[in-house]
């Protein structure tokens, strides 16, 4: 299997700040990478950088077989881009975007206007379709936006945190579009800041910091990669909290996590059940009344801030995690 | 499609989507229709009232004065509208789309020639009702209308050049404001301008707005052999040096426009 991404050194820099700092990375056709990180990590530039709307200042990259800067024509006609803002013309109707962008692709007139129906309708946007995008709700801008990305059917799509300011129920219905796309064979490069976003849509998850790339693996390799389980306890009182931790301390192999407004310590532990059984008869030998215990798989959430709590700041992280 | 008719075509689809935005936008409209109808009314009627201009009345004279300065104020809607867009993620979109990218600026500026058309539409209009008439053959007239809608055109190039430098809509405005009000008042637009102090009299003969309008008044017939003309060249040539300015300005300002947009939608 080719790949239809990659990016070899990739760097950006605007002024003192550098937003890309030699990132590397390749997307096989058919497969989906999500880019995970804070705001400023890096993301949006490198969406940027390969739908060729901001020129690189070192490296190269290539999508669908054609380079970002040497063949930048050939390749938009090959690719579909959501941004994060949603990319549409408020006074045109849903109809008329789509039309609009059908007619840049250069699909022709009437192909243009038959392939703005049917994905109005493939999106639930049917009813919409007459009506000026001001009046479309946050989840409907984001469908029509979504939709003028998949108008010439391109082989690799760009989905530029597809989500960011959704409420729930929207948020849900966006991923399971996303996710009939891409299993119709489409390869995609998804920014979120949201790990269950990447968890639940990505092949591949690369988690990027400072522009630079910090992990990369599956979601099961990166959850590998921060090791062990966590038991999740919820304590009865405020002030058997910190008797709680020094008893837990020594089950501990990473940093613990304390959240004194709900009560509750989150601890990676090196094996499952039997950590259980152990923390549960230690707490109850010192004293501390357990309202809730629960045993579970690393999140990426837990996977990311180890990897970056550690990176972005000097601090230790024992102490810096205990403070929230 | 080849790299000819790409920029025509593409041009082609940015313009009918302006077209509909105006037609959906009550403001731009009304700055359409009913600000022309205003500036000739209270040109007319104000201004009328106290003017006397020699060897004819009042109307006939203001009337290409008024024009020029709707096609001023219509062809600064280019600028507006792009600074609207650009606060947007509009030119993401098309940047990433396999279109020429000068059809985003010749789309712009040909929308607005067509909504300066419209403008002139019912200026025209209007003054008939007040009292202006076309003393000329119907294809000088016909020239008159085309020569002020060339200038539209250009001074379109113009307000985009300096709004996408400028890029919000505040400081373009204020700048807009502040640059063509002198523009239009230190001219032969509303006033016999030889009766000007020195200086001003002097900036006035040439500024292009008083070339502009005294072509505007050759053409139609708007002149009268009692009044005063300047000796200056631009007031004596006025058509061809109309048609100078309006080159110049293609000449400058599309290269520059086409640059300045590039950088200014590519951080």
């Amino acid at each position: 299997m080719s790949d239809a991404i990659t990016a070899e050194g990739l760097v950006k820099r605007y002024g003192e700040v550098t937003a890309l700092d030699g990132l590397s990375f390749s997307v096989p056709q058919g497969t989906v990478l999500a880019l995970l990180g804070p705001n400023g990590a890096g993301k949006t530039t490198t969406v940027r950088v390969l739908t060729t709307l901001l020129r690189p200042d070192g490296g190269r990259a290539t999508v669908a077989g054609c380079d970002v800067v040497g063949d930048a024509r050939r390749l938009r006609s090959r690719i579909g881009l959501s941004g994060q803002y949603a990319a549409v013309d408020e006074h045109l109707t849903g109809a008329e975007n789509l039309e609009m962008v059908g007619r840049l692709y250069h699909l022709g007139a009437r192909r243009s206007k038959a392939r703005a129906r049917e994905l109005l309708e493939r999106f639930d946007l049917a009813d919409a379709a007459d009506r000026p995008v001001k009046g479309y709700s946050g989840g409907m801008r984001r469908r029509i936006d979504l939709a003028g990305a998949l108008v010439a059917d391109p082989p690799v799509l760009f989905l530029d945190e597809p989500t960011t300011g959704l409420d729930p129920r929207a948020r849900a219905a966006l991923w399971d579009t996303i996710s009939e796309l891409v299993a119709a064979g489409s390869t995609l490069l998804l920014t979120t800041q949201y790990m269950e976003e990447a968890d639940r849509l990505a092949d591949q998850i690369m988690v990027v910091d400072h522009g630079r790339a910090i992990a990369r693996g599956t979601v099961d390799e990166l959850k590998d990669q921060i090791g062990g389980n966590r038991i999740e306890l919820t304590v009865t009182d405020a002030a058997e909290l910190e008797t709680a931790r020094q008893a837990l301390t020594r089950f501990a192999v990473g940093a613990m996590r304390t959240v004194p407004e709900s009560l509750q310590i989150t601890v990676p532990v090196a094996d499952g059940p039997e950590a259980l059984r152990q923390t549960l008869g230690r707490l109850a030998d010192a004293g501390v009344r357990v309202r809730d215990a629960g045993l579970r798989r690393p999140t990426l959430d837990d996977v990311y801030l180890t990897l970056t709590g550690r990176q972005a700041s000097g601090t230790d992280p024992q102490s810096r995690e205990a403070t929230r | 499609m080849n790299a000819l008719t790409m920029p025509i075509a593409d041009g082609w689809t940015i313009a009918r989507r302006n077209t509909l935005k105006i037609r959906r936008s009550p403001d731009l409209l009304g700055s359409v229709i009913t600000l022309p109808i205003v500036l000739v009314l209270l040109f007319a009627y104000v201004f009328g009232s106290v003017i006397d201009v020699p060897g004819m009345s009042y109307r006939e004279f203001l009337l290409p004065g008024i024009f020029v300065q709707a096609v001023i104020i219509g062809a600064q809607i280019t600028g507006y509208t792009l600074t609207l867009d650009l606060q947007k993620g509009i030119f993401d979109r098309f940047r990433s789309l396999p279109m020429a990218p000068s059809a985003v600026l010749i789309g712009q500026t040909v929308s607005d020639l067509l909504m300066n058309l419209a403008s002139l539409v019912v200026m025209a209009v209007m003054g008939l009702i007040v009292g202006w008439r076309v003393h000329t053959s119907p294809h000088e007239a016909v020239l008159g209308f085309g020569l002020l809608l060339l200038f539209a055109y250009a001074f379109s190039w113009v307000t985009a050049t300096v709004a996408l430098a400028l890029r919000t809509p505040e400081s373009f405005n204020n700048i807009a404001t502040m640059v063509s009000f002198p523009l239009m008042f230190v001219s032969n637009a509303f006033l016999d301008s030889s009766a000007l102090p020195t200086p001003l009299r002097v900036v006035a003969e040439w500024n292009p707005v008083s070339t502009f309008t005294q072509a505007a008044r050759d053409l139609f017939g708007n002149t009268s052999t009692a009044m005063k003309t300047s000796d200056a060249w631009p007031i004596q040539h006025a058509i061809p040096a109309s048609l100078l300015w309006i080159t110049a300005m293609l000449i400058v300002f599309v290269p520059l426009a086409t640059r300045i947009y590039k950088q200014a939608v590519s951080s």
